[in-house]
């Protein structure tokens, strides 16, 4: 089925002439290559929906059912086709509404242009209806903002907008339209920004920096690489491949950078982190260099710092000076853009292999395997593993799709085991922890990716924080696989409870409704799976769908998702049960 | 690592959600200001802002990284005490009977390098510009005697090394035409 996505006709000349404020916001973002927009009208936006229904033929509008899944979806957008997602709203609640969604771009770099009405600038701080201080409420969580008060701003601070939004470390920027710079008039002309004098998005490489790196590199004898999404956010991958593949280092992924590198790369050792692998987590503290490609020892990754990789020497390449030395002491920075650091030191190391070293985690991995992922991925128990559910979606997607999960147990079992064979394939909320985040983000996933399969994998408590963005999906007919993996608990903080609370489940047990008449009420195929022999069938089925499909796995209650590092706890002392 | 008095100066485009910014970046902190100034700079169109904060200095460069990657900020620098040239102006108003019936306050005056910037039959306004322990000395010996108003400036200072900021405009002006 052809999604409403595909059907926009692609304009290349840029307008130029007198117009409106609202018009002139149309043709900046389809200067900037727009062809697609999530968003909500309301009243100090309408002069910009008017327009939008001008150009609906250039311009694709995508009526979410509530503004922050605007936002997700603009994130999903974002995340699968490396383009700037771009969500648009109105003044007061809907530009309230919007704050999760740029606080969670702030913190994953997501590259978004947000735009929101204001009230008439004569009506500002009169407390107007609907007027709320945006400004002042996403500055901490917005990478740039601005009011515009006047048309003839509109361009420039558009294009600015862009700019800021996609270059250096990417990250959420909002602008303010006053509804009377919307009807007002400008004389059109829009050039790209192509610079601003105080930002400066890429550092420059210090070449120092690459001999010291390159230096501590050809001396290691156990080296280990964490790379994060600094690598997707620059293209990086395949420079990342052809280092690591000379280098012979054995690598790990943090929850961002999955996907980067296929997951059946003989290097690749799996994930750092709370809910990550037990050797790369357990031989941080074992190597003798640590390379920090494109990441940001969030504590997330670290534990506590002051037992992290205290042996080892520190390589830190990065694009943005304030993460350097701010949770972990690099002993060299690399600054700049990985696709251009790791293609400069390739030349400068020797090729090498550490066989015994690369054992290490592999005996792990043996370990971990027998404990926690055999049972996990095979289970011998009667009900239903949310792993064997994520092998099962693997079986038939062949680790092509991209994987879209909300926040909790459920998103660690789809990061652990979900396989990868290219990138951008793993859209999670992963530094905001956002539930509500996969339903809205796959809609912009599968429209930003429309070639590619995409798989949501959603837990009970998170679907229903987003649950109204069925009804996108049903206007819009997006093909979206949905999985909700349903323990009938939140899980992961009955996971916490029983482990650190005396089992004292304190709202955490969820009444569910019948999500499968929910889907039906939407017109969305769907199926409830219950019992093992039914699963692989049901997955088959829904990944082979051309239409949206939901699928309701109910699975054991009160599993726990294993290795765990406490909260706190230094990252070697990981535990398997 | 010990707390010190750091100066941070901050070079900035001038922009009205820019103070929003760099006071949230101490909010989220939890560290207090010591004071904050802004004015021009000696660039056209270059706004400067003066903070003074007590932190450590592996916190004040955290901060100073923080401040440097709003957009709109052009360049940001801390300094010790050594590196600079600061001072602070007090204003004290003062009941004007007093300069009459206290001979005392009139040494204290005298002494303080203190300047009398307006008398009137009901007040007089005293103005003091030195280091906060001048202010601070100054505030001691008049408030026996009673003080209708009192406030203090923030810091504001320059520093004995050269600022490198117009030389990074002209750069940037000539890479970008």
């Amino acid at each position: 089925m052809e999604t409403q996505t595909q059907t926009i006709k692609k304009e290349t000349k840029v307008a130029k002439g007198k117009m409106t404020g609202a018009e002139a916001v149309i043709h900046c973002l389809l200067a900037e290559g727009v062809d697609l927009i999530y968003g909500y009208p309301g009243g100090a936006i309408m002069p910009v929906y008017d327009e939008l229904y001008k150009f609906r033929d250039q311009l694709h509008h995508v009526l979410t059912r509530h503004e922050q899944g605007a936002t997700h979806a603009a994130q999903g957008y974002a995340r699968a086709s490396g383009k700037v997602g771009v969500a648009i709203a109105t003044s007061g609640p809907g530009a309230t509404n919007f704050v999760t969604g740029i606080a969670d771009a702030q913190i994953d770099s997501t590259p978004m242009v947000c735009i929101t009405g204001q009230v008439g600038s004569h009506l500002l701080g009169s407390d107007a209806f609907q007027e709320t201080d945006i400004i002042g409420i996403s500055t901490p969580i917005t990478k740039w903002n601005h009011q515009v008060t006047k048309a003839e701003d509109i361009p420039t601070v558009l294009a600015k907008a862009f700019y800021i939004a996609r270059s250096g470390r990417p990250g959420p920027v909002l602008i303010d339209i006053t509804k009377d710079a919307q009807f007002g008039e400008l004389d059109f002309v829009y050039e790209k920004c192509k610079g601003i004098r105080s930002y400066i998005p890429t550092p420059e490489t210090d070449p120092k920096s690459l001999k010291q790196a390159a230096k501590l590199i050809n001396d290691a004898k156990k080296p280990m690489i964490v790379f994060g999404q600094g690598v997707i956010l620059g293209e990086a991958e395949a420079e990342l491949k052809e280092f690591i593949e000379k280098s012979g280092i054995p690598s790990a992924w943090t929850i961002l950078g999955l996907s980067a590198l296929p997951t059946a790369h003989p290097l690749n050792v799996g994930m750092v982190g709370m809910h990550g692998n037990y050797g790369p987590n357990k031989l941080t503290n074992e190597c003798d260099l640590l390379l920090a490609i494109g990441m940001r020892f969030d504590d997330r990754v670290t534990g506590n710092l002051e037992t992290y990789a205290k042996q080892a020497k520190i390589i830190h390449f990065e694009i943005d000076p304030a993460e350097v030395n701010k949770n972990v002491k690099a002993d060299v920075a690399v600054m700049g853009d990985v696709k251009n650091t790791l293609a400069q030191i390739l030349p400068m190391i020797k090729p090498d292999s550490y066989d015994s070293w690369l054992q290490e985690y592999r005996d792990f991995d043996k370990i971990e395997f027998d404990k926690v992922i055999k049972e996990e991925l095979y289970p011998e128990k009667e009900g239903l593993s949310m792993g064997e559910v994520l092998r099962g979606i693997n079986e038939e997607t062949k680790g092509d799709a991209v994987i879209v999960s909300d926040v909790g147990q459920h998103q660690m079992i789809a990061c652990r085991y979900a396989k990868f064979t290219k990138s951008k394939s793993n859209v999670t909320s992963g530094g905001l922890g956002t539930m509500g985040f996969a339903l809205p983000a796959a809609i912009g996933a599968k429209m930003g990716a429309p070639e590619r399969e995409v798989v949501a994998i959603i837990g009970d408590g998170g679907y229903q924080m987003t649950i109204q963005e069925l009804g996108t999906i049903f206007q819009t007919r997006v093909p979206v696989k949905i999985v909700v993996l349903n323990n009938d608990f939140l899980g992961m903080v009955r996971q916490w409870q029983q482990l650190f609370f005396d089992k004292r489940y304190a709202s955490t047990e969820m009444v569910n409704p019948d999500f499968v008449k929910i889907a039906e009420g939407y017109h969305i195929k769907s199926t409830r799976v219950t019992k093992r022999e039914n699963l692989q069938e049901a997955i088959k089925e829904m990944i082979s769908s051309k239409e949206p499909y939901f699928l309701e796995v109910c699975v054991e209650k009160e599993n726990n998702v294993f290795p765990m590092i406490p909260t706190g706890a230094s990252v070697s002392d990981i535990r398997l049960a | 690592m010990e707390k010190e008095n750091f100066t941070i100066s901050v070079y900035t485009e001038n922009n009205i959600g820019l103070l929003n910014r760099i006071s949230a970046i101490f909010l989220k902190r939890h560290i207090n200001l010591d004071s904050m100034t802004a004015s021009q700079s000696e660039i056209k169109d270059v706004f400067r802002f003066t903070i003074a904060v007590k932190v450590t200095e592996e916190q004040v460069k955290k901060i100073v990284g923080q401040i440097e990657k709003q957009i709109e900020v052009i360049k940001a620098f801390y300094h010790k005490e050594e590196d600079i040239i600061y001072q602070e102006t007090a204003l004290f108003k003062i009941d004007s009977k007093l300069l009459f019936e206290e001979r005392q306050i009139q040494n204290v005056i005298k002494n303080s390098n203190a300047n009398i910037v307006t008398v009137t039959p009901e007040f007089f306004v005293l103005e003091k510009t030195g280091r906060r322990r001048e202010v601070d000395t100054l505030y001691r010996k008049l408030e026996p005697f009673g003080l209708m108003q009192f406030t203090r400036s923030g810091r504001i200072a320059v520093t004995k090394e050269k600022m490198h900021i117009s030389a990074m405009l002209e750069k940037f002006a000539t890479e970008t035409v």
